[in-house]
């Protein structure tokens, strides 16, 4: 893992997030760094920020993923109907589990046998699985979903609570993308999907089974989405086959603007963390200035340029050459 | 004339040109020699306005030349051929002779068509069709169209970088003749090759670099081989392939009445011994490649048997832990995965179990670097730091970490150095000698009747029986590599 590239993320979203204290400061004289803003930005982070964990994982390969998006709105139908069902919170987040890792593995088998390009496949699945959601949800939304614990992982803590600082969801975005981070730079597993993003050919040559990493990555994409669709029915209470449209290219713009190359073998989830932080915090600090949401998406926009753009030129400085033998 | 006085270049600590003079005239081949990294390709891009010395200057018919970019150089008349083509594949021939050359003016297919004519013509090449899609060219006329564009603007200073690097022997023939037709029209040749037997032939004077230094200019018919190598390594040409004795073991490698696609190989069997060192010439082309894939799974096999010890690999990864290993042709291409360390690169087949971990990793990969002499800071670096030659020691290096005891390398020196060729081939030499197994392709004749036991020839997908390098000879090879 490159740490410079992380601090270079992190120290943007500070960046980002003073220009809002100063701007909140100045104009609306109210704090902007406050215990509960931050609990919200970590609330609000926490769906987009679970995608990314798993977009990160394909993009590594040199993959993409258009379908998270959809994956999200079928896991909050299912996991809706399913606690309507048994009222069981631990069978809603067994469903949501489920409901991924099958979306994920279905999109890694198409793309490892079916060659024809990830872009590709997942803009069938996009389709396909936002079709399936509807169909399950009857073109509704699944209401009178039972309250049950899960809605507290993304609810606002209480005030008996806030030992806790951010959110239950949060916490777990947080584990996983420690255990996520270990998986890629601690297991060999890890160490292949770089591979293959890096040189396919070479991982191919190297015996390194190209198709299983292919499989894996978007499994592990699928398995994220679903954990993100059981964020999102802790935080709206119902299935929901029309949410979460568009999600998936904000998780992608997340990786890009932590660092990730779309070409593979590059990037890194914490860069792609703060990534997160960052789309979050424009928005959070544009909605609390009353800025429009047009404009908030332009900015957004640009940061992506900006981040792209440093990172182009970072690479385009000459390398160093190894003295010759 | 153009010349070059006192030119100087570094490159943040390394100096790749240190007050380098030389002189390229009109109606002459000036050839450039050099090991990899002794600035040849530096001096060619600061000639063709890729980048600007630091310091001296470069001088054109007598008047001070500045090219600050490809296209100033290209309007002075001076013009580069990398050794990687840069052509449009889904484009026709004379859509890219004239690319960027057509003006503001509407494109007509019909005008580029007439004006590629007589530049083809030129070069010897009228049978060429302006209207036919690069794609569908062979690289050797791929490379007849990058030399046509550098007509196409009338350059009268021509270089050409590793022309023949993936050209057969029928077609470095025919691209001399072009050079000889260029040669004749007064115009000025660069030609940098590794092959100096290449460049004995096709040159009028000789530039050999060392370290960025010019060590010796003169006519090339004052100086022998031997002389050449000298100065461009300072080792002579007899160390260059080391030959132990060698004991021969049980047989290690078969392949019984293999066929691949398209023929290629053809019906293939032969046995590989332990503790012996096996090549395969022949022709680009020939299926010599194909022959090495399909024994290691790279390439599908369509029947017949491989047998690895006494298994027959079932799949790539199989092979490897059967003891086998494979060396790519296309270092950059396949052979490394240049976005990753040089440690990652040496130990990816060799990895057991789930864990990874990267100081251990280090350690390890850092034995083996140094067991093959790499030159690098660390091997945490990033392998597309290193020279061609030293990334090639970590492609190997990586058949040592996984315990190879068959070692399949497709022309393990292409493109390198001669000091890391010298290296390889004393390595190869040491594993032969503790009773590894070595099939070696190579299209370098020389090398393989220096390191081999045993030398067989492949013609369009027919593999002759293996001969004793004692009894044969670079002629009876060639002659056998020609045959149809």
């Amino acid at each position: 893992m490159k740490a410079k590239g992380v601090v270079g993320v992190f120290i943007a979203w500070v960046v980002v997030y003073l220009i809002f204290v100063f701007l909140i400061g100045h104009f609306q004289g109210k704090p902007f760094l406050t215990p509960d803003n931050f609990e919200l930005m970590m609330r609000q982070a926490v769906i987009v920020g679970l995608g990314a964990i798993g977009m990160s994982y394909v993009i590594m390969t040199g993959g993409i993923d258009l379908s998270p998006g959809s994956t999200i709105a079928l896991t909050t139908v299912v996991v809706g109907l399913t606690l309507k069902a048994t009222n069981n919170p631990w069978l809603g987040i067994l469903a949501s589990l489920v409901v991924g890792l099958i979306a994920g593995m279905i999109n890694g088998i198409l793309v490892a046998k079916l060659k024809v390009g990830a872009f590709i496949v997942t803009l069938a699945t996009m389709l396909i699985f936002r079709g399936v959601a509807k169909g399950f949800a009857h073109e509704q939304t699944v209401g009178s979903v039972p309250s049950t614990w899960i809605e507290s992982f993304t609810a606002a803590l209480g005030k008996s609570e806030t030992w806790q600082i951010i959110p239950k969801g949060a916490w777990v975005w947080l584990a996983l993308l420690v255990i996520m981070t270990l998986v890629l730079n601690r297991t060999v597993f890890g160490r292949n999907v770089v591979a293959v993003g890096s040189n396919e050919k070479t991982a191919r040559l190297c015996g390194i089974n190209v198709n299983m990493v292919k499989i894996g990555v978007y499994s592990i994409g699928g398995l994220f989405a679903g954990i993100a669709g059981l964020m999102q029915v802790s935080r709206v209470g119902i299935g929901d086959p029309t949410i979460a449209a568009g999600d998936e290219l904000k998780m992608i713009a997340a990786v890009v603007i932590g660092g990730g190359s779309l070409l593979g073998g590059e990037g890194n989830l914490i860069g792609a963390a703060f990534g997160t932080l960052i789309m979050t915090t424009i928005n959070m600090g544009s909605t609390q200035l009353g800025i429009a949401n047009w404009i908030q998406e332009i900015i957004t926009g640009l940061i992506i340029v900006v981040a792209v753009a440093l990172d182009r030129y970072r690479m385009s400085r000459p390398p160093k050459i190894a003295p010759e033998a | 004339m153009l010349e070059a006085t006192g030119i100087h270049k570094s490159y943040g600590l390394t100096r790749a040109l240190i007050n380098v003079s030389l002189q390229i005239r009109p109606g002459e081949v000036l050839a450039i020699a050099g090991e990899n990294g002794s600035g040849k390709s530096t001096l060619m891009r600061l000639l063709s306005g890729e980048e600007v010395q630091d310091s001296g200057a470069l001088i054109l018919s007598g008047k001070p030349y500045h090219p600050r970019n490809p296209q100033e150089a290209l309007a002075n008349g001076v013009s580069l051929v990398h050794q990687e083509l840069a052509l449009c594949p889904h484009m026709t021939v004379a859509e890219n002779i004239f690319l960027g050359q057509m003006g503001s003016t509407k494109f007509s297919p019909k005008v580029a068509e007439e004006k590629a004519r007589p530049i083809l013509e030129l070069l010897g090449y009228p049978n060429l069709n302006p209207n036919k899609l690069v794609r569908e060219l062979s690289i050797s006329l791929q490379q007849v169209v990058e030399i046509a564009r550098t007509q196409a603007v009338n350059s009268n200073y021509v270089l050409l970088d590793e022309p023949t690097s993936s050209l057969t022997k029928g077609d470095i023939r025919k691209l001399f003749e072009l050079i000889g037709r260029l040669k004749a029209q007064g115009k000025a040749i660069v030609y940098i090759s590794h092959f100096l037997d290449e460049v004995r032939e096709v040159a009028d004077r000789i530039a050999i670099l060392r370290d960025g230094e010019l060590v010796h200019q003169g006519m090339m018919s004052d100086i022998t081989e031997p002389e050449i190598i000298h100065f461009m390594v300072g080792r002579e040409m007899n160390e260059l392939f080391p030959r132990s004795e060698r004991k021969l073991g049980e047989v290690i490698l078969s392949a019984s009445h293999i066929v691949g696609e398209n023929n290629k190989p053809k019906d293939t069997s032969f046995e590989l011994r332990r503790g012996e060192v096996c090549g395969v010439a022949g022709l680009n082309g020939a299926g010599r490649t194909e022959l090495l894939r399909a024994i290691f799974n790279l390439d599908s096999v369509k029947s017949g048997q491989v047998s690895i010890g006494s298994s027959a690999p079932v799949s790539i990864r199989n092979a490897w832990q059967l003891g086998a290993g494979f060396v790519s042709e296309d270092r950059k291409e396949e052979g490394l995965a240049l976005t990753m360390s040089i440690a990652e690169n040496l130990t990816f087949p060799g990895r057991v179990g789930w864990r990874f971990s990267s100081k251990e990793n280090e350690a390890t990969a850092t034995e083996f670097a140094k067991k093959l002499r790499v030159k690098a800071r660390t091997v945490q670096q990033s392998i597309s730091e290193l020279s061609g030659g030293n990334q090639q020691k970590v492609a190997i290096a990586r058949l040592l970490h996984s315990g190879c005891e068959v070692l399949i390398l497709d022309e393990p020196t292409r493109g390198i150095d001669i000091g890391s060729k010298a290296e390889i081939y004393e390595l190869i030499d040491g594993l032969a000698q503790d009773g590894k197994a070595v099939l070696i392709v190579s299209s370098y004749l020389p090398e393989l009747l220096g390191i081999c036991d045993r030398i067989a020839v492949m013609t369009r997908g027919v593999l002759t029986d293996f001969v004793p390098v004692a009894q044969t000879s670079q002629e009876k090879l060639m002659e056998l590599c020609v045959q149809s």
